[in-house]
């Protein structure tokens, strides 16, 4: 998938940028119209009858009848899903069952923890994953290359629910070095004003540091077992893009003219492989906003994959396909967000 | 043997036959060079052997309780240790491995063939067959896989056939686009044009000439997502979407575990592992397969 959009990138760098930005627009809407259809459909082949779960299977068949049109069940499907979208258009996603709340309100609650986790595990990611990829390449063929494809190969291929249990298990439970599963300790909740919801952030801002102590030590872990896969990835791509820079000419005269090696590394070829790095780092990002459902559950994080996967179980159809919907647009956004950047950091592009 | 070696290695196949034993065999050559690959196969066909012999090196099909012989350690009894309900966990690990090949086998069979029809169908009609499929393709791309998964098995109830078939939903993508690129570039070659002026039928070019060509890079790409795949169906079942107890799939197991981590460490511990040992061993493998089937892509 990465690789056919990095291709794809590749290949339209000699296009015309607004062009480009329009073709980009145009994807959007459409990969839009088709997650919505798909969530539609999910919604509408659904075993569980949606009358019954409001009504109750008591109710009289005129009330069941006055329900049914009511949710527009007797509409012909094109017409029940551009109802659909134009409620999905105002925030409406239905009320959930589980928490008697509008979804979008659960969904803005649950997701600034998500955000949290995945922009830190991203961070960690990139912070140790890109100067690894870059010494591999550096080092090809040397221990410290094998060692970076060994650790990348491992990160593709644990389970990291796995490793997350194993994880709290050995340093939460017999070494003590970090805190146990939650955003934060239970003494600390609710101490602060959530402004933006990101314990980090608002800690910070009310100038809290016992509290941003407690919440780092809390984060660190699921975000570096999040992070792993990122990790790899990133390492195996750095690694790949610098030997291509490294193999070029101008890299040639740079080392014949006697710039020292530092400089030929990292002003010379890291500087070239940073705009590639946008859309990998940007793909990443997206995936791990959504690659976190499994973490959130192992270490009891309170986001918005939790909240989709106990919905699940509840049989809360509003909350699921609500969360489907923002995860995906964030999803969505972020890919093609990255893709227009690429674009229009390239020199190439302009 | 040197006599089969001569016959493989022969400068001018006698056969067709001959001749396409030659391209395994030079494949092997390169293949059995690289060291790493031929670990990735060996483990892969460790797993293969292991589905198959399951009743044969198992004392017990892994799912009748017996409490009076819970939560045992390791040892020369029980190989991995015995679970929460007496299961000697050696015996489930090993008849786990045929529901991992049976879902890796099941997606494949669905994955592959979308694949190939639509991107060969794109990639050889052109036009704007192509620019829709390709459309098509693109919005299956950017959809995010894990949680579309999540609402499959919501929407069609949890269960190993259901999560086999959310999985195959959201990845047949890539391999339409392997295959159109490769289509692309077959239509204008010489022997389509020799086989389209022959008047064969567009059907059957597509079929029997353009799709075989195509088979090789998505066997490469569909070996390194393998792992993709046996993660995100054991991920499914450790949020219990998937396969529904008593089977013995990896995933349900280390979830059932999870809370005898702290005391009974091997009840999670070795399911874990042989999630991890076999997606080590088809990333191994892929890599090894992408060297021998698709040199241009070497690092």
């Amino acid at each position: 998938m990465i690789g056919s959009q990095l291709q794809e990138g590749r290949s339209s760098l000699l296009g015309h940028v607004p062009r480009r930005i329009a073709g980009t627009a145009l994807s959007l809407v459409l990969t839009f119209v088709g997650l919505t259809a798909v969530t539609f459909v999910i919604a509408r082949v659904m075993p569980a009858d949606p009358v019954l779960a409001i009504v109750g299977d008591r109710a009289h068949q005129d009330v069941y009848d006055a329900v049914y049109r009511e949710l527009g069940l007797d509409q012909p499907l094109p017409v029940q899903y551009l109802r659909y979208l134009g409620q999905l258009f105002v925030g409406d996603l239905g009320v959930s069952i589980m928490t008697a709340q509008p979804v979008i309100d659960d969904l803005l609650r649950f997701f600034p923890a998500t955000l949290e986790l995945a922009t830190v595990a991203t961070l960690l990611g990139v912070f140790a994953g890109v100067p690894l990829g870059v010494l591999a390449a550096v080092r090809q063929g040397r221990w410290a290359d094998h060692l970076v494809r060994i650790v990348g190969l491992f990160g593709y291929s644990v389970p990291v629910f796995w490793l997350g249990m194993l994880a709290l298990f050995v340093f939460y439970a017999k070494l003590g070095w970090v805190a146990g599963p939650g955003r934060i300790d239970i003494f600390y909740e609710g101490m602060v004003e959530p402004v933006t919801g990101l314990i980090l952030v608002d800690s910070a801002l009310a100038r809290e540091w016992d509290i941003f102590r407690n919440a780092i030590g809390h984060l660190v872990l699921p975000a570096a077992i999040l992070g792993i896969h990122s990790f790899a990835y990133l390492a195996r791509m750095t690694r790949h893009f610098m030997l291509e820079q490294l193999g070029q000419e101008y890299i040639l005269t740079a080392r014949v003219k006697g710039v020292p090696e530092g400089a030929v590394i990292w002003r010379h070829a890291f500087r070239n492989v940073l705009v590639q790095l946008i859309t990998i780092v940007g793909l990443t990002y997206a995936s791990l906003l959504e690659g976190s459902v499994l973490t959130e559950t192992v270490f009891a994080w309170p986001g918005i994959g939790q909240y989709i996967t106990r919905s699940l179980f509840n049989n809360d159809m509003n909350a699921v396909l609500g969360g489907t919907i923002v995860v995906g647009i964030c999803f969505v956004a972020i890919n093609m967000g990255s893709d227009l950047l690429y674009r229009l950091v390239d020199p190439r592009a302009r | 043997m040197s006599a089969v070696r001569a016959w493989l290695l022969t400068d001018i196949p006698q056969s067709r036959r001959q001749a396409q034993c030659q391209r395994f065999f030079l494949a092997w050559l390169v293949f059995r060079r690289n060291g790493s690959a031929v670990a990735g196969l060996a483990i892969v066909a460790t797993l293969v052997a292991g589905a198959l012999l399951a009743p044969w090196i198992t004392a017990s099909a892994g799912v009748t309780p017996d409490l009076g012989d819970r939560l045992h350690a390791p040892g020369s009894a029980h190989w991995f240790g015995t679970d929460e309900l007496g299961r000697d966990i050696f015996d489930r690990v090993m008849w786990g491995s045929r529901i991992t090949l049976y879902i890796v086998g099941l997606v494949s069979v669905i994955v592959v063939p979308i694949g190939l029809a639509i991107g060969v169908v794109a990639g050889y009609v052109g036009g704007w067959v192509d620019s829709a499929l390709m459309r098509l393709t693109d919005v299956f791309l950017a959809f995010p896989r894990l949680i579309l998964a999540l609402a499959f098995v919501a929407a069609l109830g949890p269960g190993l056939e259901n999560a086999v078939l959310a999985i195959a939903v959201t990845s047949w993508s890539p391999y339409a686009r392997i295959a159109r690129a490769e289509a692309l570039t077959l239509r204008r070659s010489d022997f389509i044009l020799a086989a389209r002026s022959q008047g064969i039928p567009h059907l059957r070019i597509i079929a029997g000439h353009v799709a075989p060509m195509c088979v090789s890079s998505v066997i490469v790409r569909l070996t390194l997502d393998m792992a993709g795949i046996i993660l995100t169906a054991a991920g499914l079942g450790f949020l219990g979407l998937g396969a529904q107890p008593p089977t013995p799939e990896w995933g349900a197991m280390i979830a059932l575990g999870r809370e005898y981590l702290l005391d009974q460490w091997w009840v999670p511990a070795f399911p874990g592992i042989a999630i991890l040992v076999v997606s080590l061993g088809f990333n191994l493998l892929g890599d090894g397969l992408r060297d021998v089937l698709d040199p241009k892509s070497r690092d």
